[in-house]
C-alpha cells in the first residue's frame, strides 16, 4: 500500500500589538465506548432513560459495592490503541483520582493515571490535499465517566442524575502538536472518523459521547521548534485548559478567543495563570473554573478494590487481525490504485458508509466516474432531501446500472441525470426505464444523417458561414441533438456534420 | 515532618470534615505523633523494591458485555436523605 | 441437657441432625440470652422474628434432610456487613438508618445454608479500633470480668467476640483489617481466623482498607472455626480481588495430627517490655506443638518492626478514599445546613458529624499521605515496604516452615477507657503481632491457650501459608487439644 505524502501546515498566527504570536493546543478527548453496558457494573449505557435507572448499587457507590471490569471496553480500548497506530500494554493498572462532587457518587473516579492501558501513537490530520499535521498521542487510558448534575430545575437545588456514572470512556491524550484553531477541529474530525471505523464510538458529540478538553498555551515563533527538539515544555507559555467541548464551531471559537485573552494578557505585561477554564458560547467567552479548581489534590492512588489489568498478546493480535481497513489506507487506495483525486478520496472516505457505498458503485466500473457521480450527483441529492447515504433511494446497483448505460453509449451524460431523478424518486432498473421510455441514444447513423441532411437543406446561409468558420459546426450539432430529443449520440452527430459540411 | 495548624486546616478541608479553628492544635498533635511513628520507614532500605501493587496472585477477571444490572431507581433512592422526581436532591451547586 | 445457647457448631448442628433439637429451640434460647445480656452491648440491631423464621424454614429443610453443616445454627453478624432490609451501618452515625437493599456476599452463603441471623452486631466505628471504644452505638463490654472494672472485648469485632463468648450466638461473622478477628478473639478466649485475602467475597461489606479487609469466622472452638469458614469462604464473580481457588472440606482436615510439621518461632516477635506471661504462654504453646511430634524452629521475619508503620499508612490511605462516599447524597446522615450553606457545607458538616473521632483522625492521615507531593514518600514506600514484609513470609515458606506460632496481643484484655489519654499509637500497638499477616495476605489463626494471673483469657496465634487454612487449622487443632483451654467467664451481666 502506497502511503500519501504530505507537506506540513504553516501554523496559525495571531498578530498581536507588539508582535506575531503562535499557538499551541494540546487535546484530550473524552471517547464514550460503544458498549451495552458500564465499565465496572452491568447497567445499560443507553442514552435518555428516566433518572437513575440505569444504576446498578455499584454506580451508586453502595456501601460494600465492588467493581467487576467489562471486557469488551478493555478491547475497545485496545482496538482504539491499534487504530492510532499505538504501543499497547499489556500490563496497566487502575488508579483512584479523588474528588467530592454530588455526580461522583464514589467520591473517586477510576481512572489510569500511572499505567494506562495504552500508549504512544499517532494521527495524521488533514488540513487540505497534499497538507496534513502528523500529532503525536501520548495515551489512552480507560476511566469512569460522571453522573450529571442539573441546577436549573429547582431554585435552591441541584439534581442528581447517576445514568451516565460508570459509563466507559477512552480519555485519548495528544501531544501538543497542535497549532490553530482549524487544526484543533479538523483534529477531532479525524480522531472521532477513525473511532467510527473502529466503531469503538459512536462518536455522538451532541449526546456527549465525544467531548474534548483543550489545552492552550501561546508562544513567539521559532519557540515551538525549539520545544520540539528538546522536549522542554519551558519553551512554551503557561497553559490553559478549556473543559468538556462537545462542537467543532465551539472548540475553534473557545480557541481563537482563548488565544488573544492570553496575548493581551501577556502583552500587557502580565503573566498567564495555568487554570481550567469554561467555554461560554453564548457569550462567546471563555472563563475562570477556578471556584471548582479551589484546592484540588487529586491524591491518585492504585484502586485496591481491582488488580492489575493483565492482557495477552495473542488477544490483541485477534483484535489487530479483525481491524478494518482505515480512512487514511482507504484514501491512500482510493487515490493510487483508483485513481481518484486526494480531494474526492477524502470526501469518500470520511464516513465507512460512503466508502463502502462508493467502492460498490466503482466495482468493475471506472473508479473516477463513480467517484463523480456519488459526490456531486448522489451526495448533492441525499443533501438535498438531508438524508443519510443509509437511507439512499438510490442502490448501489441502480447507480452503477447508470454508469454503465453512459459508458455503453446508450445514454447522454445529460439523460443519465435525468434518469437518476427517475431512479432516486421512482426507483426502477436504470436500464429498463431507458428501454420502457425511449431513453436510449440514437447511434443509427442513417437516422442521424438523414436529420443532418435536413438541417443542412433549411440553412444554406449557416452552411457558407460555417465552410468560413468552422466552429459553427457546433451550431448545426446543437441543431441536431434538439431535433432528436436529444437521444442522439453527440460523437457520431459531430463525426457527420463535420463531414457532411467537408470541413 | 511537623504539619501546623496551616497543613492541618489544609487536610481537613480536602478531606471534606469541618474542623474548628479551636480544634486544629489538637488535631496537627495527633498527626505529628502518628507521623512521627510512620516515618520509622525511612530506616528501610527499599532501592530496587518494587511496591505491592496486590497481595494476591490472583489475574483480573473480566465480565460480558452484558446489561445485568439497573432497572431499580426505586432502590437507588430509597436511602436517600433527600430525593425529588427520581433524583438526588443537594444544595445548589455553583459552577 | 446443657443450656442450648452454649453449645457449639458442631455440637448443635449434630442435635440438629439427629433431631434431638430444633432450631427454632436453638433460636429462642440465643434470643434469650440476649434479651438479658444488653449490659453487654454486643448485639445493636435485634431482629428476632426474622431469626424465628429462618429457624423454621432450617427445620423444615432438616426435616426434610436437605441440610448444609450451617443448616439452622443460630449466629450474629457483625454490623459490617450490609444485610439486606436491617440495619447496617458500621457502627457509625453516617449510616444512620441506613437498609441496604441487597445481601453481602458471605451472610448470602450463611443464609443459603440455612444460618440463621439473631442481628447484628457491635464493633469499632468503620473496623477502626482495638478496644470497642469507637462504636455510636457505645462500648461493648467483655463478659470476662476479674475486678469492678469493665475490660474491653478487643475490637474491631468486639461485639461479635463478646457475644460468642458470652454464648449469645453459636458463633459469629468477624472482618480483620489488622487484627480485628483475632485480637478481640484472644481477648475474650474464643477462636477465630482471618482467612487468606481474597478467600471471603468482600462485596457488599462495608470497605475499611480493601487491600487488607478479610471477613472470618468467630467461634467457641477450631472445629467450628473450619465448618464456618467452608460456608463463608469461595469465590465470587462480584469481587474482582476474590480467588478462583477450590475450597478444600476444612473439617475434614482436622486430625490433630502435626507429626513432621515444622512450625516457625520468629525472633522479632520477642518484644522488648513483653509481659512474662505473654511470654510464657508462647514458650507452652510452643513445647505443645513439640510434644505432639512438630519440629520447631527459629526463624527471622526481619521487617517484622515496619508493619505497624506501614499499614498505618496504608490502612488510612484506603480509608480516606473508600469513606468518601459517605458524603450525606445518597443514604445515611445529612447534616441540617444553615441558611445559604452550599454543598461543601453540606460535605464538611455531615462528615463532621457523622464519623467519630478515631474515624476522622484516619480519614484526615490518609488524606494527607496521600496528598501532592507526600505520595512517594508515605504511600509508595509503605508498600514497598509491604513487598518486603511479604517476602520475608514468603522466604520463611520456601524454606520449608509450614505455620508460624507468635502471641496473638501484647497484652490481656485492659479496661475501657484506660487507653482513652494514650496517645493514638498506644491503640495501635495491640495489633503488632496480627499486622504483619494482613500486609502479607497470609490466613492467621487466634485461639485461647491460657490465662493471665488475674484469670483472663491470653491467646495464640499461628500464621499459615496463603490458601492452607485447612492445614494451618489442623495444626491450631493441635494446639487447641493440647492447651485444653475449658475456661468461660462467670455470668456478672
Amino acid at each position: 500500500m502506497l502511503d500519501l505524502t504530505y507537506e506540513t501546515p504553516k501554523p496559525k498566527v495571531i498578530a498581536g500589538a507588539k508582535h506575531d504570536w503562535e499557538l499551541v493546543i494540546g487535546m484530550e478527548v473524552h471517547a464514550q465506548v460503544a458498549s451495552n453496558a458500564k465499565l465496572f457494573s452491568g447497567a445499560s449505557t443507553r442514552f435518555g432513560a428516566e433518572p437513575n435507572s440505569n444504576v446498578a448499587f455499584v454506580d451508586a457507590a453502595m456501601p460494600g459495592m465492588l467493581p467487576v471490569i467489562n471486557d469488551f471496553c478493555v478491547a475497545q480500548a485496545v482496538r482504539t490503541g491499534l487504530g492510532l497506530k499505538a504501543e499497547i500494554n499489556l500490563w496497566s493498572a487502575f488508579d483512584r483520582k479523588n474528588y467530592f462532587y454530588p455526580d461522583l457518587p464514589q467520591g473517586y473516579q477510576i481512572s489510569q493515571l500511572y499505567h494506562p492501558i495504552v500508549g504512544e501513537g499517532e494521527i495524521l490530520v488533514d488540513m487540505a490535499p497534499g497538507v496534513a499535521r502528523k500529532v503525536r498521542i501520548e495515551r489512552i487510558h480507560l476511566e469512569q465517566d460522571a453522573g450529571k448534575s442539573i441546577h436549573d430545575m429547582d431554585p435552591a437545588m441541584s439534581f442528581v442524575d447517576l445514568n451516565r456514572t460508570g459509563v466507559a470512556l477512552m480519555e485519548i491524550v495528544s501531544r501538543p502538536d497542535i497549532r490553530g484553531p482549524e487544526e484543533a477541529a479538523a483534529y477531532v474530525t479525524k480522531l472521532r472518523q477513525i473511532l467510527r471505523y473502529l466503531g469503538t464510538c459512536d462518536g455522538n458529540m451532541q449526546n456527549g459521547n465525544l467531548r474534548a478538553d483543550v489545552n492552550i498555551s501561546i508562544c513567539r515563533p521559532g519557540d515551538y521548534e525549539k520545544y520540539q527538539e528538546t522536549q522542554d515544555f519551558s519553551h512554551l507559555g503557561t497553559r490553559c485548559e478549556i473543559k468538556n467541548m462537545n462542537s467543532m464551531r465551539f472548540i475553534q471559537q473557545a480557541i481563537e478567543y482563548e488565544a488573544r485573552r492570553q496575548i493581551a494578557i501577556v502583552e500587557a505585561g502580565g503573566e498567564v495563570v495555568q487554570e481550567t477554564r469554561l467555554y461560554d458560547p453564548e457569550k462567546g467567552e471563555t472563563r475562570s473554573m477556578r471556584s471548582k479548581e479551589e484546592a484540588h489534590d487529586y491524591r491518585y492512588f492504585p484502586d485496591p478494590d481491582l488488580l492489575p489489568l493483565e492482557i495477552e498478546q495473542a488477544w490483541v493480535d485477534d483484535i489487530a487481525a479483525s481491524l478494518p481497513e482505515l480512512p487514511d489506507e482507504k484514501k491512500a487506495r482510493f487515490v493510487t490504485e483508483m485513481g481518484l483525486s486526494e480531494y474526492d478520496a477524502g470526501v469518500l472516505t470520511a464516513e465507512v458508509a460512503n466508502a463502502d457505498y462508493f467502492e460498490q458503485v466503482a466495482e468493475g466500473r471506472d473508479g473516477k466516474m463513480a467517484a463523480n457521480w456519488v459526490i456531486n450527483e448522489l451526495f448533492g441529492r441525499l443533501k438535498k432531501d438531508d438524508k443519510d447515504i443509509t437511507d439512499s433511494p438510490v442502490s448501489p446497483g441502480q447507480l452503477g446500472g447508470i454508469i454503465d448505460l453512459i459508458a455503453k453509449g446508450d445514454i447522454s451524460g445529460k439523460i443519465a441525470k435525468d434518469l437518476f431523478e427517475i431512479v432516486y424518486t421512482e426507483g426502477g432498473d436504470p436500464a429498463r426505464i431507458v428501454e420502457d421510455r425511449g431513453m436510449k441514444q440514437v447511434t443509427d447513423t442513417g437516422a442521424i444523417e438523414a436529420a443532418v441532411d435536413q438541417i443542412i437543406a433549411d440553412n444554406p446561409a449557416q452552411v457558407e458561414k460555417a465552410k468560413v468558420n468552422p466552429k459553427l459546426a457546433g451550431w448545426f450539432v446543437g441543431q441536431v441533438m434538439k431535433a432528436t430529443g436529444g437521444k442522439a449520440n453527440p460523437k457520431a452527430v459531430n463525426d457527420i456534420v463535420q463531414a457532411k459540411l467537408g470541413l | 515532618m511537623s504539619i501546623d495548624l496551616e497543613t492541618a486546616a489544609k487536610v481537613a478541608k480536602l478531606a471534606r470534615i469541618k474542623v474548628e479553628d479551636d480544634a486544629l492544635p489538637a488535631l496537627a498533635d495527633e498527626f505529628n505523633t502518628i507521623l512521627g511513628f510512620i516515618e520509622q520507614l525511612n530506616e528501610v532500605d527499599v532501592d530496587g523494591v518494587e511496591p505491592m501493587t496486590s497481595v494476591t496472585p490472583q489475574r483480573l477477571k473480566r465480565r460480558e458485555d452484558v446489561v445485568t444490572d439497573g432497572h431499580m431507581p426505586e432502590k437507588i433512592l430509597s436511602n436517600a436523605p433527600d430525593a425529588r422526581e427520581g433524583f438526588f436532591a443537594v444544595p445548589k451547586v455553583m459552577e | 441437657m446443657t443450656e442450648l445457647n452454649k453449645l457449639t457448631l458442631a455440637e448443635a448442628r449434630d442435635k440438629l441432625r439427629a433431631g434431638d433439637v430444633t432450631s427454632v429451640e436453638l433460636t429462642q434460647a440465643c434470643l434469650d440470652a440476649i434479651e438479658g445480656a444488653d449490659a453487654l452491648g454486643a448485639f445493636v440491631h435485634k431482629t428476632p422474628e426474622i431469626a424465628l423464621e429462618r429457624a423454621r424454614a432450617a427445620d423444615a429443610r432438616i426435616a426434610q434432610g436437605d441440610a448444609p453443616a450451617m443448616c439452622g445454627l443460630p449466629i450474629g453478624i457483625k454490623d459490617l456487613f450490609c444485610t439486606k432490609g436491617v440495619d447496617s451501618q458500621a457502627a457509625s452515625r453516617i449510616l444512620q438508618g441506613f437498609k441496604p437493599e441487597y445481601e453481602s456476599t458471605v451472610s448470602q452463603q450463611l443464609l443459603d445454608d440455612g444460618a440463621v441471623m439473631l442481628g447484628k452486631l457491635n464493633m469499632d466505628e468503620f473496623a477502626m479500633g482495638s478496644s470497642n471504644e469507637t462504636s455510636v452505638y457505645g462500648n461493648v463490654v467483655n463478659p470476662w470480668k476479674v475486678d469492678d472494672r469493665a475490660l474491653t472485648p478487643g475490637g474491631s469485632s468486639g461485639g461479635s467476640a463478646a457475644a460468642v463468648a458470652a454464648d449469645l450466638c453459636l458463633a459469629a461473622t468477624g472482618t480483620d483489617t489488622g487484627g480485628s478477628i483475632r485480637q478481640p478473639a484472644a481477648f475474650t478466649g474464643i477462636t477465630g481466623i482471618k482467612p487468606t485475602y481474597g478467600r471471603c467475597s468482600r462485596w457488599g461489606i462495608v470497605a475499611f482498607a480493601s487491600s487488607l479487609d478479610q471477613a472470618g469466622p468467630m467461634t467457641k472452638d477450631v472445629r467450628d472455626a473450619a465448618i464456618m469458614l467452608q460456608a463463608m469462604c469461595g469465590h465470587d464473580p462480584k469481587d474482582s480481588t476474590s480467588a478462583d481457588i477450590p475450597v478444600p472440606d476444612f473439617e475434614a482436615m482436622l486430625t490433630g495430627d502435626v507429626k513432621g510439621k515444622v512450625i516457625g518461632i520468629p525472633r522479632e516477635y520477642r518484644m522488648d517490655g513483653m509481659p512474662e506471661e505473654i511470654e510464657k504462654l508462647w514458650a507452652d504453646g510452643t513445647a505443645m506443638l513439640k510434644d505432639a511430634g512438630a519440629e520447631i524452629r527459629d526463624i527471622s521475619l526481619p521487617h517484622t518492626k515496619y508493619a505497624l508503620p506501614a499499614y498505618y499508612v496504608i490502612a488510612p490511605a484506603e480509608a480516606s478514599s473508600n469513606l468518601a462516599r459517605y458524603d450525606g447524597v445518597r443514604y445515611g446522615h445529612r447534616a441540617k445546613l444553615a441558611q445559604g450553606d452550599g454543598i461543601t457545607e453540606m460535605y464538611e458538616k455531615t462528615r463532621a458529624e457523622g464519623f467519630g473521632h478515631e474515624v476522622q483522625r484516619r480519614v484526615m492521615v490518609g488524606t494527607y499521605v496521600l496528598s501532592a507531593g507526600f505520595y512517594d514518600a508515605y504511600y509508595n514506600r509503605a508498600r514497598k515496604v509491604r513487598t518486603l514484609i511479604k517476602r520475608d513470609f514468603e522466604q520463611v515458606f520456601d524454606s520449608g516452615i509450614d505455620a508460624i506460632l507468635t502471641p496473638a496481643t501484647p497484652s490481656a484484655a485492659f479496661g475501657l477507657g484506660e487507653m482513652a489519654q494514650a496517645d493514638p499509637v498506644q491503640m495501635y500497638l495491640n495489633d503488632v503481632f496480627t499486622v504483619t499477616v494482613n500486609l502479607a495476605g497470609l490466613p492467621g489463626v487466634s485461639l485461647p491457650a491460657g490465662l493471665d494471673k488475674q484469670g483472663l483469657p491470653l491467646g495464640l496465634q499461628l500464621i499459615g501459608r496463603p490458601w492452607e487454612e485447612g492445614d494451618l487449622l489442623n495444626t491450631a487443632y493441635a494446639l487447641e487439644r493440647a492447651a485444653g483451654f475449658v475456661a468461660k467467664p462467670a455470668k456478672w451481666w
